[in-house]
């Protein structure tokens, strides 16, 4: 119960935060976007080849482009009040719907690569700590090293080289076995085996860093009263490390991983250029080309709902692993 | 460093049943630094013995020996006997199976001695489920017992608390059910009541004691508060720069301390008989630091003693018998008229 009404004053906390926020990021990309040079005309005239003065300004008034910035922005935030994302002029097609074919991956893609950073990372810190200065955290340190040094998309195309090429284990690329017509659990199946490569090179980043935060913040835990407290009560120390120690050092790390959310959406666009995964990412790479700002605005929106939801998580996390936070 | 020849005879030899802790040559080294220099003291079933003296003289460090709690790159030397097993040659698991079961720890600061993330209740519960094998349900059942005999108000509310939400009295109360929760034959406390306020510091060594009547627990108090040890000890050992100085009967002590360490602390400790008070009357101190002790040859003490002769300065003073206690100052329990003299003039 108390832990009940904990959660729902940090949630009622979280949403009256989340408004201005939303709002401010808006204005800002909306804003932002101003500044780069062309717009959808250029690109598209570009593309025709045969484009003159009057079929640009034609296309421009068309897409509403030729308004002063201000009004632009007006009728963005009276499209977004009325719940559209408006309509793009690259794919012809409202940009809600073209957004919601993409987030089921991304957000799966995500949430694939931020549980496995979190569970293999910590269970490496873990062990780090448990053997901390013997040859297995020496070893796993190196390794650590690594999958912190190399960048993501190296660490994909040499997964691919190796998984997909050679052993043939898993697919190169895609988020679906195209025209396979699978019963639910090999879709299901289908869909993991299509996973495992873009959340791992997603995540090696992360599970460099939290393996770095676990060993270290378990060190420092290792060293408190309470520890001792626990060992005079006569507990393995397999009972002292997780009960005690793990779960101490969970509260500084779950903190740095809430932050980490952000950066995740950022690598993914990499990520799903390399693996073909129909996300958001590559559609946000995609609108940037083709300067279709209302897709790329749309994209940001989303990211930060997608952003700001995950950090409730976090924080309902947090709030749960600390007492004390409660306190304050 | 390796367990002296001697242990080996010290542990056949037959105790009269009473004995509950035999420590013996007891040393503890720290890299580059040694805490506790061959002490030996023994303490009998149901009895309260204090460990007393100033920071930094080893009274922790040996109860942590004792436990075998101390911190990897310590190392110990001597022979600790608890109730007939040896505790410096027993392997991790034999020690896992008598902490929190036949011996029970308090620590300093109840503040940082509890985990904070979890209830006060499940890190009671812990110790009950790992030695008493009982299940969740018995040991909640328990715990609120605990919480019960510790004087905790409340107490099956109190379970689902932590440590934030209670007061540094309470979390001592705290510390001092999940020290009794398997009912140990030894608590060793140190330095219990630091950390609390004055009015606290009584009540709770009035629960300790009355708890070691209770549940039949000898005590090992360490304090640096001689007060603490006047009301509540049997027996007092006077520690000085990792050594043993004076071992005495509690009233004794008090009634005549005979090392000059011993009188310097009761020197320095207010008295209510004689009418005293800090502000009309100076207290006494003694002159320098415990870090004067390092490297000194003979008596540890001799840097700061005002007794102190050229002897004292070539070989460290036994413990020799003394009206009843022990005492390790050649030049107090051979008296001479030059002791006497000063001890008079002080």
């Amino acid at each position: 119960m108390r832990l009940l009404s904990r959660t729902g004053r940090s949630l009622r906390r979280t949403l009256i935060q989340a408004v201005p926020t939303v709002i401010g990021i808006v204005i800002l990309n909306f804003l932002l976007l101003q500044l780069v040079p062309g717009d959808a005309a250029d690109v598209i005239a570009g593309e025709s080849g045969s484009a003159t003065v009057e079929s640009m300004a034609a296309l421009r008034k068309q897409f509403g482009l030729d308004q002063p910035v201000l009004v632009q922005l007006l009728s963005y935030l009276n499209h977004l009040a009325h719940f559209s994302l408006g309509f793009s002029p690259r794919y012809n097609m409202p940009v809600g719907e073209l957004i919601m074919a993409r987030l089921p991956y991304t957000l799966m893609l995500m949430a694939c690569a931020f549980t496995l950073s979190l569970v293999v990372g910590i269970a490496c810190g873990a062990l780090m700590a448990a053997f901390a200065r013997r040859w297995p955290d020496r070893a796993m340190s190196l390794v650590v090293l690594v999958l912190y040094s190399a960048p993501g998309f190296w660490v994909g195309l040499m997964m691919i080289v190796l998984f997909s090429v050679h052993l043939g284990w898993l697919p190169s690329g895609g988020a679906i076995t195209i025209g396979a017509n699978l019963g639910f659990w090999d879709a299901v199946g289908d869909q993991l085996a299509h996973l495992v490569l873009p959340s791992f090179s997603l995540a090696c980043f992360f599970i460099a860093v939290y393996a770095r935060l676990t060993r270290s913040a378990m060190l420092e835990v290792e060293r408190q009263d309470f520890v001792r407290t626990a060992q005079a009560k006569g507990l393995t120390p397999f009972t002292i490390q997780i009960r005690h120690v793990l779960r101490n050092a969970l509260i500084p790390v779950t903190t740095v991983a809430g932050l980490h959310l952000g950066n995740m959406l950022g690598g993914a666009i990499v990520v799903e250029t390399v693996f073909g995964w129909p996300g958001m990412g590559r559609l946000a790479l995609d609108a940037v080309m083709a300067r279709d700002f209302s897709v790329l605005l749309g994209v940001l929106l989303l990211s930060s709902f997608v952003v700001i939801f995950a950090n409730v998580l976090i924080d309902l996390l947090h709030a749960w692993l600390d007492p004390r936070i409660e306190a304050e | 460093m390796t367990a002296p020849a001697s242990s080996a005879p010290a542990r056949s030899e037959p105790h009269a049943g009473n004995r509950l802790l035999d420590v013996r040559d007891l040393c503890v080294a720290f890299p580059g630094h040694l805490a506790v220099r061959g002490i030996s003291f023994h303490i009998d079933r149901g009895e309260t013995l204090a460990l007393v003296g100033e920071s930094g003289c080893g009274k922790s460090a040996t109860s942590l020996a004792v436990m075998r709690l101390l911190p990897p790159g310590a190392r110990i030397a001597g022979a600790v006997t608890f109730d007939g097993i040896d505790l410096v040659q027993a392997n991790e698991r034999t020690l896992r199976d008598l902490r929190g079961k036949r011996m029970g720890l308090i620590l300093q600061e109840p503040m940082t001695s509890l985990n904070p993330v979890l209830t006060i209740g499940d890190q009671i519960a812990e110790n009950l489920m790992r030695h008493e094998k009982l299940t969740r349900a018995q040991a909640r059942a328990r715990t609120v017992e605990l919480l019960d005999l510790v004087r905790i108000p409340d107490p099956a509310r109190r379970y689902d608390d932590y440590p934030h939400n209670m007061s540094g009295g309470m979390r001592q109360r705290v510390m001092i059910a999940m020290a009794v929760a398997c009912n140990p034959q030894l608590l060793i406390a140190d330095e219990p009541t630091t950390a609390l306020d004055v009015t606290l510091q009584s009540e709770v060594l009035e629960l300790l004691d009355s708890l070691r009547r209770q549940l039949d627990m000898a005590l090992l108090l360490i304090t640096h508060d001689l007060g603490v040890v006047a009301q509540w000890a049997d027996r007092v050992a006077v520690m000085y720069a990792g050594n043993i100085v004076e071992k005495a009967g509690a009233h004794a002590l008090f009634e005549n301390p005979a090392h000059p360490y011993s009188r310097g602390l009761m020197g320095s400790t207010l008295r209510l008989e004689g009418g005293g008070h800090y502000t009309s009357q100076r207290l006494t101190e003694i002159p320098g630091t415990v870090a004067s002790a390092l490297h000194e040859p003979g008596c540890n003490f001799a840097p700061r003693c005002a007794l102190a002769t050229a002897d004292c300065r070539i070989a460290p003073p036994p413990l020799r018998p003394f009206e009843g206690r022990q005492v390790a100052c050649p030049v107090v329990t051979q008296p001479s008229k030059e002791a006497d003299r000063v001890a008079a003039g002080r």
